[in-house]
């Protein structure tokens, strides 16, 4: 999650790109169907610690200012931010004065307990809702050997702002399309509300390509290819040469959905009924 | 065997109509009781017609109350969709045939079962930018249930589609009162005192339907506007809940709010030997003790809450004994009402609670907090043949203090106060004077002299300012001669 900007523009070029993948006859398609990864989050109290691995604070510890993103909450491990109760993950955003923030929530991760090239990952989740809010189910690759964000990449998997209830977005980061220059995709669900009931939300990702889905609507599938007409060339497809590792959190406020106002409700609790991973 | 389908809820209606056909071989009819007491789930209030309104089709509020019934048709010449628009002409406000316009529009039969939707939906546009005073639903001119209502919608000059979310659309099992609009002329400058620059205008509505959108959530009820109030009150005194509202997000991440009748809500009171509430809100204080009065709209709990500390009864306060033809009264149960008051007329930077506390015998009016506040008169009062005001004060704590100003607002009937000083300014005149020596625990009367500036203007007489207490009960408030 660096900085970024979805331009109607981009949207407009996806939507040519997608009518190109329809017709491609010749697309690889995998079967994930081998359980690697699973937390229904059925214990209460803090996170599996052998499972999940926090960041705290606001990013100076990975040299970020506020995220990179001029987020305003400070991210912590205390039980009034993150816990699991009733079967589910609850992050939950705060309004107080904390360590020089105006907000508080929580971040998690699996970096170092469980990384993975490839796979199905999804979690079923329920949003918060609010101009100001700005939710994610995203995943970045292991820089154990030193390497640094973009070139690491990142994909998206989900992330919404919670001025706009009913529509998220997936999008993946790289070389020469990283930050507001990422390759993202909206979608809108129908009828439907990603704060008052529990979506899926996944990719396939494979060789070559990366599918993003909505309970059982796939909406984008992103390949080599794309990232070449998106770059004109110059980019670098980054997602087949490493492990990468998962990450949920909630953001408040920062570059992409703008800070609250006053009509956002705090506090405000984002639900995670289960995060999977199948190779 | 038959009867018992009556009691099916809505999920068995496929199994009980397979019955029906079943039951339709054979030769023997239906008996009555076989018809289930449901009502059509029809959708369509105005597309290009009226969808089974009644004959009248528009129904107007009471144009005694300033409603102009004139203002509304249809027009052929504009349309969202099809071929047919409703046309608004709102009225200026000096038309002669009523400043507003007003209505409904009302199911033909006995009522549709809206339980399916959870919002009534319509599109719109104006003549100019403007702000339609309030629409929505549930208003039959009978029992008015159910009425919900969206206020101050701004409309512009292209077609727009707006939506007024249902609260518990579970309760609309029957309803007659579809649609319901007021509007009034739009306040160019924004001056709410001043309807020099209000203007006439047009606007145009169609599409008029219910809608299950699926998108409509983050349902946020309020009563006692959304306030945890404390009160003390009297064991006999009725209490009315109030300040009802709620808060719903939709699809376009925008918040609306919508106004609601008691009968959406669910209440409830800590302890039923100090006080009870019925389902229309109506709390009766029973017992001394104290007591939280909550609610809830579909299970969602509500902003706001009344807390009541009831001592015994409020002794009654002296009745009056003038004859009415001396007497011009503000607010008694012994006279007719000179005038209808407003008892919250919320000025800026107040913090007084007033509540009208009714008992079977008499009304009361109760302060708590109170900074500064008034009874605003809706006309003025001639008091030039008069000679005093009359007013009964009850206290439950020592040393409370009370200030009134009685008001002349002159010949203009506009309350002008110099907001640096409080004193009246333009043409108003006004008589101060400070109730002390108030006994505890009883009424203490007063007769307030209408002397000082008053003694020279008291034909306009507008309201009577309050200061001071801060914790007061007022009863018997009336202009006399002796």
């Amino acid at each position: 999650m660096k900085i970024r900007k979805i331009t109607e523009c981009l949207v407009f070029l996806w939507l040519l790109v997608i009518v190109s993948c329809n017709s491609d006859e010749t697309q690889t398609v995998a079967n994930f169907d081998v359980l690697v990864f699973e937390d229904n989050f059925d214990v209460d109290g803090a996170p599996d610690p052998t499972k999940w691995t926090f960041d705290i604070g606001t990013g100076e510890d990975q040299n970020l200012v506020r995220w990179g993103n001029d987020e305003l909450q400070y991210y912590t491990n205390r039980t009034e931010n993150v816990k699991v109760e009733n079967g589910f993950l609850l992050i939950t955003a705060i309004e107080e004065n904390f360590q020089g923030s105006t907000y508080t929530s929580a971040r998690l991760k699996t970096q170092g307990l469980f990384q993975q090239k490839y796979g199905r990952f999804e979690a079923r989740m329920r949003l918060p809702f609010g101009q100001g809010m700005w939710p994610a189910f995203w995943m970045l690759g292991d820089d154990s050997d030193g390497e640094e964000w973009p070139q690491i990449g990142e994909i998206d998997i989900m992330e919404n702002t919670g001025d706009n209830p009913i529509e998220i977005f997936g999008s993946i980061h790289g070389p020469e399309f990283s930050g507001g220059e990422s390759i993202s995709k909206k979608i809108e669900l129908q009828n439907s509300r990603v704060d008052n009931e529990f979506h899926v939300y996944g990719i396939e990702w494979g060789e070559d390509y990366i599918n993003f889905y909505v309970d059982d609507e796939l909406y984008n599938q992103l390949t080599p290819d794309d990232v070449i007409d998106e770059t004109d060339g110059l980019g670098e497809w980054v997602f087949n040469d490493r492990d990468f590792y998962m990450l949920i959190n909630l953001a408040v406020g920062g570059n992409l959905p703008g800070p609250p106002d006053a009509n956002t409700v705090f506090p405000q609790t984002m639900l995670v009924d289960y995060v999977r991973v199948y190779q | 065997m038959i009867r018992k389908f009556k009691s099916y809820n809505k999920t068995c209606i496929p199994a009980v109509l397979f019955m029906f056909l079943a039951i339709s071989s054979c030769e023997r009819d239906l008996s009555d009781e076989a018809v289930l007491a449901t009502f059509p789930t029809t959708a369509d209030v105005y597309t290009d017609n009226p969808v089974g309104l009644t004959q009248e089709f528009f129904e107007s509020f009471d144009p005694a109350a300033g409603a102009n019934p004139e203002g509304f048709g249809t027009d052929d010449n504009e349309a969202f969709l099809g071929t047919s628009s409703i046309r608004i002409d709102v009225p200026s406000p000096s038309n002669p045939n009523g400043n507003f316009v007003g209505g409904i529009f009302r199911d033909a039969g006995e009522g549709r079962d809206l339980s399916g939707y959870d919002a009534l939906t319509f599109w719109a546009k104006a003549s100019t930018t403007a702000t339609i005073g309030d629409i929505g639903f549930g208003t039959d001119f009978g029992t008015n249930e159910f009425e919900v209502a969206r206020l101050n919608i701004p409309l512009g000059t292209d077609w727009q589609k707006y939506i007024v979310p249902i609260p518990d659309a579970s309760k609309l099992i029957q309803e007659r009162g579809l649609f319901r609009f007021s509007a009034g002329a739009f306040d160019v400058n924004n001056t709410p005192f001043d309807p020099n620059d209000d203007i006439g205008y047009t606007f145009w509505m169609d599409e008029i339907r219910f809608e299950n959108l699926g998108t409509i959530a983050q349902p946020r009820p309020s009563v006692f506007g959304g306030i945890d109030l404390q009160q003390n009150s009297f064991v006999g005194s009725n209490i009315s809940v109030g300040g009802l509202s709620q808060v719903f997000n939709l699809a376009s991440g925008q918040d609306v709010t919508v106004f609601l009748t008691q009968a959406y809500f669910d209440f409830a009171s800590s302890d039923t030997s100090v006080a009870i509430i019925d389902n229309d809100g109506e709390i009766s204080v029973i017992g001394a003790g104290t007591t939280l009065i909550t609610a809830s709209v579909n299970g969602v709990a509500a902003d706001g809450s009344l807390q009541i500390t009831a001592t015994g009864a409020l002794p009654i306060a002296p009745v009056p004994d003038l004859p009415a033809e001396n007497v011009k009264s503000i607010f008694s149960d012994t006279y007719p009402d000179e005038t209808i008051i407003n008892i919250n007329p919320g000025f800026g930077g107040s913090t007084t609670q007033t509540t009208l506390l009714t008992f079977d015998e008499e009304s009361v009016i109760s302060y708590s907090n109170n900074n500064f506040t008034g009874i605003i008169f809706d006309n003025t009062v001639d008091a030039s043949a008069l000679s005093f005001m009359h007013i009964d004060v009850y206290v439950q704590e020592t040393d409370v203090e009370i200030g009134i100003q009685i008001r002349d607002i002159g010949a203009n009937q506009e309350i002008e106060t110099n907001q640096f000083t409080g004193f009246p300014e333009g043409d108003d005149k006004d008589f101060r004077i400070d109730l002390t020596a108030l006994n505890v625990n009883e009424w203490t009367s007063f007769e307030i002299p209408l002397s000082g500036d008053l003694a020279s203007q008291k034909d306009n007489l507008g309201a009577v300012i309050i200061t001071g207490g801060p914790n007061f009960i007022l009863d018997n408030i009336y202009f006399y001669q002796e």
